[in-house]
């Protein structure tokens, strides 16, 4: 590319030869009107909007479409380029009814906005306008399509950047609208982007609909707390009030765009579940009370567990979505009553590589050079669902560098990119297909494999990925995902992923849920002599700290979990919603503000420290997670919780924990591995993974996204041919049952599950009874 | 320094007491202008900013489409709004509520106003004795209304076609 000379309105400007005109101007800050350009997207040059004067052209130009040439010379706003842009807004203007005061979009519309600069103040059209029908696509987009002046920013989105074809433009000249094919809800899972896009009041928030106007909101950053990335989030509230999250621009993290989890899971802090007054339980009644007499009440719970018994039959647990400073608290509240008991990896169930674990759950290869990959290997990871915008940036990858994209997982996951090799692996095969690769990886460095990976299994070899794995070195990937995670030889499958990456040259990255990076560095963890998550669900203890996570959802072994914790003898609940499980086990609810109303930090997968502030006054009487985690200090008579603001939190944490500097590995420390002990059975390997909107309370309170298609209710999925085979028929009722429970749930039949396993979903109170991944039979109900 | 002469004539013959005295003497036979407020009124423009009021269609249906607009405008700040989707998909307020002590009565609102919905009424007779009946909500504004339709169309009638 070659540096050429332009001159826009007399000013003489830098340019690359080749680049479009707008970008030039927007670089150099002189605006241009547009409504279907976007940097981020394709140019399609159909709203016509930026045309601008080029000496010795003929017509006007298309900034957008017409590539820069050395001694050009732009006028944008001559007599010619002002002529030709009141012209379009006129013929824009034909068709669009002057609905702006019930628009959700006035106040922030690009058309309003550019009829007001570009326009003229009247209309010469006095033939009927045309309207056209709004169809209901989902429960997170409203539509107005008569508003829609077809720039097809939402088609050209769905199309390059999140890789479903969801909106259509059918019909052509007068008849052309946007619609989703053939009438159908849109389901992809960052579709609310489409919302931010739309210069015009055609698509707009549902749960938002007619609730603000956008001038009298307030703007405050966060973080959204939902996934590893740490998501730049912008929190819009009025009189004190959420009302809608929009991304805030990172180029490092989510660019500008956000996935819909982030983006609507802000109506959960306005739910009617929110619990807003401490409530203790005296002779089995629920009351509700004032903080000082529940904070006694769960002191005197506590202390009564550890005079009666000891220190280490208390135990806590943290939600993987708290800040850094709560897991720092409820660490050190732990550690200084004497107990070790403190854990936040509710979801895993294979702890035995504690020892050897990194510092924390990281991603060796920064967010932003995901689209810059040569090869990936994902192991037990639906990409798309659990790390939305990471999913975006493989696409792009894919789509750009050609990335080739490799996995070995559960089940055949619906990706928004191409999968050069696919292993579908369940249950135990995981492992072993895992095996396969270090074996080809093994065999192309001509050296010899571990004896524990070699001891593991024969499977057909994955030469391929293997040699793009080997070839690709700094900028190939093994990516452990939820599912390898919560894998019953989880810590086997870091073992071989590690190596692989040892032998190959790559980069490894464990995508851990929410916060949990914060959690690791923190130390929310066990200590020595310590009962993990997995021993404290199982076992029972007599006294349970519970920080913002319901257990029996958030485990994999829900009703193992719901059972200890009702054995318990002493369960305090620090929450932000009330659930009628919760108040069957627990003995002090103590309110928490959500995600919005605290303060906090958050560490995301590259070991990022992004600090949220706080959005709007907590709920009621609920009271930020790390204040709470304070006074219950002092009223257990502990020392050191004498903090006045959360800064002394984060003074003391940061000299306690040596945040600087904390570089991203997910090596072993040391390696080693096990033997495998995935549970083997009769029956169906059971495929438990948790849906995206049922991760965290927060989630499973946000009523538009419980309502998508991302979120169906609970069923099991098998192969077409299992369920022939069983004499069973999509759309049955039928009793699941294995080794821990039963359930009764629908069933669906899709291709996408192997013909040994079927997809039962985690997280739903339904499908608790059954536990883990766990092999299950199936019969009519 | 000698005296004054024309200074001593106008104070040993009164001349200015005499000449106000005549400006009373003519006034007193000039047709009068006081106001027996409140038995009597002066006739109001069709413009007067009084007491505001929300209006409705003919067919009963409230005009405001909670589009803000007066709020936004409102340079005191009196006007507080809270919408949402009523159950017909329509844009409603749930809330509607302007402070009287905080209203300038600019009418900036009324010119706001893109359904002529919030108006000001010729009323400028009211009064409160609590406090907290300087605020008054959606339902005193469209009782005020309705009551006072046929005046409040009048009067916008009457201006129209300077509009």
């Amino acid at each position: 590319m070659s540096a050429v000379t332009i001159e826009v309105d007399g000013r003489p400007l830098e340019a690359e030869a080749g680049e479009m005109l707008i970008c030039v101007t927007d670089r150099n800050d002189i605006y241009i009107p547009r409504f279907c350009y976007h940097d981020r997207l394709s140019v399609a040059a159909n709203c016509r909007m930026c045309l601008v004067e080029v000496e010795r052209a003929p017509k006007p130009l298309p900034a957008c479409a017409t590539p820069v040439m050395d001694g050009m010379k732009v006028f944008t706003r001559s007599d010619i380029a002002r002529t030709a842009q009141e012209g379009t807004m006129e013929f824009l203007l034909i068709n669009h009814p002057l609905d702006c005061p019930v628009c959700d979009q006035g106040g922030e519309c690009p058309l309003q906005d550019q009829a007001m600069g570009y326009g003229k103040d009247d209309s010469r059209f006095m033939e009927r306008k045309r309207s056209v029908p709004s169809h209901d696509i989902g429960p997170l987009i409203a539509t107005e399509m008569t508003r829609c002046i077809h720039c097809t920013r939402c088609v050209r989105f769905g199309e390059e950047v999140a890789g479903v074809m969801e909106m259509g433009a059918p019909g052509r000249g007068e008849s052309m609208t946007i619609n989703t094919f053939l009438n159908r809800s849109i389901d992809s899972e960052v579709s609310g982007n489409i919302i931010d896009l739309c210069p015009v009041g055609a698509l707009t928030s549902r749960p938002y609909r007619f609730a603000a106007r956008s001038w009298e909101l307030r703007s405050h950053p966060g973080i959204s707390p939902h996934d590893c990335l740490g998501t730049n989030i912008n929190i819009q509230t009025l009189r004190d009030q959420v009302e809608r999250v929009l991304p805030l621009e990172n180029a490092d993290i989510n660019d500008c765009w956000l996935a819909d989890r982030d983006r609507f899971s802000y109506e959960a802090v306005n739910s009617e579940n929110r619990l807003t007054q401490p409530m203790i339980r005296e002779d089995g009644e629920w009351k509700e009370t004032g903080w000082e007499a529940a904070l006694l009440h769960a002191a005197k719970g506590i202390r009564a567990v550890i005079e009666t018994a000891s220190p280490s039959a208390v135990g806590a647990l943290a939600s993987p979505a708290s800040t850094l400073q709560e897991f720092y608290l409820l660490q050190k509240l732990l550690r200084s009553l004497g107990s070790e008991n403190i854990d936040h990896r509710l979801q895993q169930c294979d702890f035995r590589d504690d020892a050897v674990a990194p510092r924390f759950p990281a991603s060796e290869v920064p967010i932003r050079e995901y689209d810059h990959l040569d090869s990936v290997v994902l192991v037990g990871s639906n990409l798309r669902k659990e790390q939305p915008l990471l999913s975006l940036r493989l696409r792009q990858g894919q789509l750009k560098a050609g990335t080739s994209v490799s996995a070995i997982n559960p089940m055949d996951f619906d990706f928004n990119f191409d999968t050069a090799e696919l292993r579908v692996a369940p249950g135990a095969e995981m492992l072993v297909h895992l095996g396969a690769l270090a074996e080809s990886v093994a065999g192309i460095q001509g050296i010899s494999l571990p004896p524990e990976i070699a001891r593991i299994g024969p499977a057909s070899p994955m030469e391929t990925t293997a040699q793009n794995l080997v070839d690709a070195g700094e900028k190939g990937l093994i990516v452990l995902g939820a599912l390898a995670q919560q894998h019953d030889d989880a810590s086997l499958i870091k073992a071989i992923a590690h190596w692989i990456a040892e032998h190959a040259g790559c980069k490894l990255a464990i995508l851990a849920p929410a916060n949990s990076a914060a959690g690791w560095l923190a130390n929310c963890l066990p200590g020595s002599g310590g009962l993990n998550a997995g021993q404290m669900l199982n076992a029972g203890l007599d006294a349970m700290i519970l920080l913002g996570t319901e257990p029996e959802l958030d485990s994999l072994h829900g009703k193992a979990a719901f059972n200890a914790l009702e054995k318990a003898g002493f369960v305090v609940q620090i929450s932000a919603f009330k659930s009628e499980s919760v108040m069957q086990y627990a003995d002090a609810l103590l309110p928490m503000a959500a995600f919005a109303e605290s303060a906090g930090t958050y560490v995301n997968c590259e070991g990022r420290v992004q600090q949220a502030g706080v959005a709007a006054s907590p709920r009621g009487e609920s009271r930020p997670a790390w204040k709470i985690l304070r006074v219950l200090g002092n009223f257990l008579g502990q020392e050191g919780f004498d903090y006045i603001t959360l800064d002394d939190v984060s003074g003391e944490l940061e000299s306690a924990l040596d945040l600087s500097g904390i570089s991203p590995s997910a090596r072993f420390t040391r390696w080693q591995a096990g033997n495998p002990k995935s549970p083997r059975g009769e029956g169906l390997l059971r495929i438990a993974e948790t849906p995206m909107y049922r991760l965290d309370p927060t989630l499973r309170h946000a009523g538009a996204l419980q309502r998508t298609a991302d979120n169906p209710p609970p069923a099991v999925t098998v192969h077409p041919d299992t369920a022939q085979r069983l004499n069973l028929a999509a759309g049955n009722t039928v009793r699941v049952r294995n080794g821990t429970g039963q359930a009764v749930l629908p069933l669906r039949a899709d291709r996408r599950v192997p013909g040994n396993a079927a997809y039962i979903p985690a997280g739903f109170p339904e499908t608790t009874p059954l536990g883990g991944q766990v092999p299950v039979t199936l019969e009519k109900a | 320094m000698g005296l004054d002469i024309k200074q001593l004539y106008k104070t040993f013959t009164l001349k200015e007491l005499r000449k106000g005295l005549g400006v009373t003497g003519r006034q007193l036979f000039r047709k009068k202008t006081t106001i027996m407020y409140p038995e009597e009124k002066t006739p109001k423009s069709p413009r007067f900013r009084g007491l505001h009021a929300l209006r409705r269609y003919p067919n009963g249906e409230e005009r405001c489409i909670a589009c803000k607009l007066c709020e936004a405008v409102c340079p005191a700040l009196a006007i507080t709004i809270d919408s949402e989707e009523r159950e017909d998909g329509t844009r409603r307020t749930t809330r509607y509520d302007i402070d009287l002590f905080k209203c300038v009565y600019c009418g900036f609102c009324e010119e706001a106003c893109p359904v002529d919905s919030i108006v000001m009424t010729d009323i400028h007779e009211f009064h409160m004795e609590e406090n907290d009946e300087r605020v008054i909500n959606k339902k005193q504004l469209l009782e005020i209304g309705d009551q006072y339709e046929p005046e409040i169309a009048a009067a916008r009638k009457q201006d129209s076609a300077y509009r």
